[in-house]
């Protein structure tokens, strides 16, 4: 395993949050809260007025307690950064996140392993979303072109009465790896929760997701939503369960998962119930290559088809 | 410019073009009338290149050069481009990004004035995508819209009305004339006397073969006086038929 000096981890970390799409800046401003994880270690971390990150470093990770206080609007939004620089490694992440009554904040999570030949990214996350908070959480992935690495997700998410959980994750650049992705939401009265998920696999990628919603309390709502492209020899096995148990509850869940080539295989299963006459649940699932008039109607433009293609591929993992 | 020589194509065993010729000179509206499942859209979709349509027999000779054999990107790159009746959704594409691809080197406000040229508010659709959320008719004038950002040599526009308004109309007609003073020539295909008016000169098809070509308003009468009681037309295609 390569050592590196803090500044060095600190410099590779920040580098490779910028190629995933980050903002270096913004894990310099004195207003912004951030947490940079390389490995087991925390190289920095910063919280502001109303919100409080601590730390735990552990021997294969970092256990994080974020909490934002009752009432508290925070105006930017927090930066994470996890990954491991090396080709091998162990990170597992473990979050408790308590957003108190009415609170209000956005998160930008990047999570980085560029180099990646056999590493494990592991992350098990408590959420609390007390009653009429928000809290925004936006997950973007770079991996690198060894396809050695294996992202292992898991959450368990309360969402209080009016509520919003909102949760992405985009893995498009360079090979997802494994990916076995595992969230599940409670929501209760009026709570609203949103699951999305976009990957793009491509080599021997491996990719499972399974998105959870109980909507528990009336008039909550939720989407379960995926959308994947795999090529090569990629997999990928998508379940979208969404249970309608209180009156005026509404959930939908959307998937839709496109093949390029003939070797890519994909799979999605959805999951509807209701145990409550006024609820309604519903769920669309398509699975299919990719449109032909799509592609055509760009090459039409004077794009070649890869081009075309490339195009519609960002558009659904956008 | 175009040159359309004893074409022919069968789609599930149906003679769909039957020997057709047709000529479209350079800065040209040339319109094509015919009624439903006469082979309109077949002819978009053989000239484009698209749909998987390959002519059984005869050539299409763009500029000079053969281009029956060509690819659909081939032939977008000498300068043909379709604008479809029913134009392709595409999820998180948006307004500006396709009309810049469209245009290559244009900047944002040369995709502002095609737009507007079509009527849509700049402000309020660029960021917009070009996915279900649009309507039929707002779909359509952003794919006349991109048409125009292309600036092709040759517009090939598949019922450019169907699908707008009457208030819209105006805009898609002015939309075509203006492609034109730019140095556009387009293959007009329609069944709507409005819209083939804006033509220089119109060809009459029926059963996969021009009958005639004459100036707009002679077409238009003779049109009306014999293809519209008349019964004979093809089966309208589908798309994804198989050429034969």
């Amino acid at each position: 395993m390569i050592n590196y000096s803090i500044e060095k981890e600190y410099e590779g970390m920040v580098d490779a949050y910028q190629k995933a799409g980050g903002d270096r800046n913004a894990l310099l401003g004195k207003e912004t809260a951030r947490l940079v994880i390389h490995e087991n270690r925390v190289l920095d971390s910063s919280g502001v007025d109303g919100l409080k990150i601590e730390t735990k470093e552990t021997g294969t990770g970092v256990e994080v307690y974020l909490v934002v206080e009752e009432g508290v609007r925070i105006s930017y939004p927090v930066h994470l950064c996890f990954g491991i620089l090396s080709k091998e490694g162990l990170q597992e992440i473990v979050m408790k996140v308590n957003a108190k009554d009415n609170s209000e904040v956005n998160v930008i999570a990047h999570c980085v392993f560029p180099n990646a030949a056999k590493a494990i990214h592991k992350m098990e996350a408590d959420i609390e979303i007390g009653n009429n908070a928000r809290f925004d959480y936006r997950e973007t992935h770079y991996h690198g072109d060894y396809g050695g690495i294996e992202v292992i997700p898991k959450a368990r998410v309360k969402v209080g009465k009016g509520g919003v959980y909102q949760s992405s994750m985009t893995i498009s650049q360079g090979f997802v790896g494994k990916l076995d992705y595992d969230f599940e939401v409670f929501c209760q009265e009026d709570g609203v929760a949103e699951l999305v998920v976009k990957a793009y696999g491509k080599g021997h990628d491996d990719i499972k997701v399974w998105e959870k919603i109980h909507l528990d309390g009336a008039g909550a709502r939720g989407l379960a939503k995926s959308r994947l492209v795999l090529s090569d020899r990629a997999k990928a096995e998508v379940r979208g369960e969404t249970y309608g148990n209180a009156p005026d509850a509404r959930g939908h869940v959307d998937c839709i998962e496109l093949v390029n080539g003939t070797e890519a295989v994909a799979k999605a299963i959805p999951i509807v119930s209701v145990s409550n006459d006024k609820a309604k649940v519903t769920h669309e699932a398509a699975i299919g290559s990719i449109d032909k008039k799509q592609v055509e109607t760009l090459m039409a433009r004077g794009l070649d088809e890869s081009e075309a293609v490339d195009v519609i591929v960002k558009g659904i993992l956008r | 410019m175009l040159e359309v020589r004893n074409l022919y194509l069968s789609l599930n065993g149906k003679p769909i073009i039957n020997d057709l010729n047709l000529h479209v000179s350079r800065g040209e509206i040339h319109g094509v009338l015919g009624k439903n499942g006469t082979g309109k859209t077949t002819l978009a979709y053989l000239v484009m290149g698209v749909n998987n349509y390959i002519p059984s027999a005869g050539r299409m000779i763009f500029e000079g050069e053969d281009i029956t054999g060509l690819s659909v990107s081939q032939r977008a790159k000498k300068g043909i481009s379709l604008a479809w009746q029913e134009p392709a959704r595409i999820e998180g594409l948006s307004v500006r990004d396709y009309l810049m691809l469209s245009g290559n080197s244009h900047g944002v406000k040369e995709v502002e004035d095609y737009l507007s040229v079509v009527g849509l508010e700049p402000a309020t659709y660029l960021d917009r995508y070009i996915d279900d959320t649009l309507s039929g008719g707002e779909r359509k004038r952003i794919e006349m819209a991109s048409i125009m950002a292309m600036e092709p040599k040759l517009a090939i526009l598949d019922e450019p009305d169907s699908g707008i308004d009457i208030v819209s109309l105006p805009f898609i007609l002015n939309c075509i004339a203006k492609m034109n003073e730019r140095g556009s020539s387009v293959l007009l295909i329609t069944h709507s006397e409005k819209v083939v008016e804006t033509a220089h000169r119109v060809s009459v098809l029926c059963a996969g073969r021009i009958l005639r070509t004459g100036e707009p308003g002679e077409m238009s009468l003779w049109f009306k006086e014999n293809c519209q009681p008349c019964a004979h037309v093809n089966e309208p295609e589908k798309e994804g038929d198989t050429p034969q």
